[in-house]
């Protein structure tokens, strides 16, 4: 097998446009059998209740991982091929920032407040409403925040490469941290469940 | 009203096991790399569509700008025909699907007990602009970043992610009566 299969050709970019439709349809479904189009759920995340957030990402990180790790040590995927976005370390860590604290104020993130919104969510919509006025301020500020924005571009950068370690053993790093995680969500549960706001300290 | 000619309605079918739901997106984004040599996405599509509005209103200014010039140069032929615009209309379309199988598709507002309905919008309006000025200097979100980045170990992917929970945990005990 050669993949990834529109790489190699198989298809071209219109029926890719049909291959995203229906990629999406099983990202939605999985996203709303989580319960991720529920504000209150995701937010639980951060008052330690309710863990699900961190054990449904890191589940489908490691097995996205290890299936893509396993394949191109087949050689059936050529991962040279599967798109890395580039790293901009100073940015990203603004970014990321800024979006965890628009996490706890909107109650979701971007994916997940479509699924709200196609469940009926109303708050879903002032967020998306929200979304397109951040990216409107953004997407005209940036001639003039592009020394930063564009700031410490490192290109196509993986963990490996940074640690100086083997693709396998960080693998199994990321695995093992995983597994370390989920045991430590169940213990913090247990400690916080049911605890309202200015209960306990 | 039509209570008594149905029977009982069930309440809403109970969220799927989250580590069951994690295997199934897994093998979802697994999919997208092996079939596309991409992974999954959502605020790019939201790019592209502002972008589009942008160049509607103003293309001389738009144009201008090369913040939104990428966005409309990208795409099948027309900024609309992108690979994310089409994936986020399946992540509406799946997601409602999914809720409508567990009846769980219902007009509401989610909130906490303490705040008002006015209240709860104007932070999820807030709280939807820090995440598109966020997602735009992290290329990305959640999604794009933290899921696909992740899985694919990019450095700075890693980096976005951990400062989206450090982010959230340290907004977490300011905006505690919106929630708790």
């Amino acid at each position: 097998m050669n993949a990834p299969l529109f790489k190699f050709g198989l298809f071209g970019d219109e029926f890719s446009l049909v291959v995203a439709f229906l990629i999406g349809i099983g990202f939605g479904f999985f996203l709303e059998r989580a319960g991720f189009g529920s504000a209150r759920k995701l937010t639980d995340q951060f008052y330690l209740k309710d863990m699900a957030v961190f054990r449904v990402m890191f589940t489908a990180i490691v097995t996205a991982m290890l299936g893509l790790f396993y394949l191109g040590w087949l050689g059936w995927v050529d991962l040279s091929l599967v798109y890395v976005s580039p790293t901009f370390l100073w940015p990203q860590v603004a970014g990321g920032l800024l979006l965890g604290v628009g996490f706890v104020v909107g109650g979701y993130c971007p994916g997940t407040s479509l699924v709200a919104l196609a469940t009926g969510k109303l708050d879903a919509l002032a967020f998306v409403a929200g979304i397109f006025a951040g990216i409107f301020a953004i997407g005209e500020a940036w001639p003039a925040i592009s020394g930063f924005a564009e700031s410490s571009a490192l290109g196509r950068l993986t963990l490996p490469e940074v640690l100086h370690l083997p693709a396998g053993l960080v693998v199994l790093l990321v695995v093992l941290m995983a597994v370390g995680g989920f045991w430590g969500a169940a213990a913090l549960e247990r400690r916080f469940a049911g605890r309202g706001a200015g209960e306990g300290s | 009203m039509s209570s008594l000619s149905k029977p009982a309605r069930r309440g809403p079918a109970p969220y799927t096991n989250p580590y069951l739901a994690g295997i199934g997106l897994g093998l979802v984004l697994l999919a997208s790399f092996v079939v596309m040599g991409r992974g999954l996405g959502a605020s790019g599509a939201f790019s592209s569509a502002c972008a589009v509005a942008v160049d509607a209103l103003a293309p001389a200014h738009a144009q201008a700008n090369p913040f939104w010039k990428e966005y409309l140069e990208s795409g099948v032929g027309h900024p609309l025909k992108e690979w994310l615009v089409f994936e986020v209309l399946g992540v509406l379309a799946g997601g409602f699907l999914s809720g409508l199988l567990a009846g769980r598709v219902r007009r509401t507002v989610e909130k906490g007990p303490r705040i008002s309905t006015g209240g709860r919008f104007a932070f999820a309006f807030v709280g939807g602009a820090l995440m598109g000025i966020g997602a735009k200097l992290g290329r990305g979100c959640t999604s794009g970043q933290a899921l696909t980045g992740g899985a694919l170990l990019s450095a700075g992917g890693w980096a976005f992610m951990l400062m989206v929970f450090a982010g959230g945990y340290g907004a977490a005990w300011f905006l505690r009566r919106q929630w708790q």
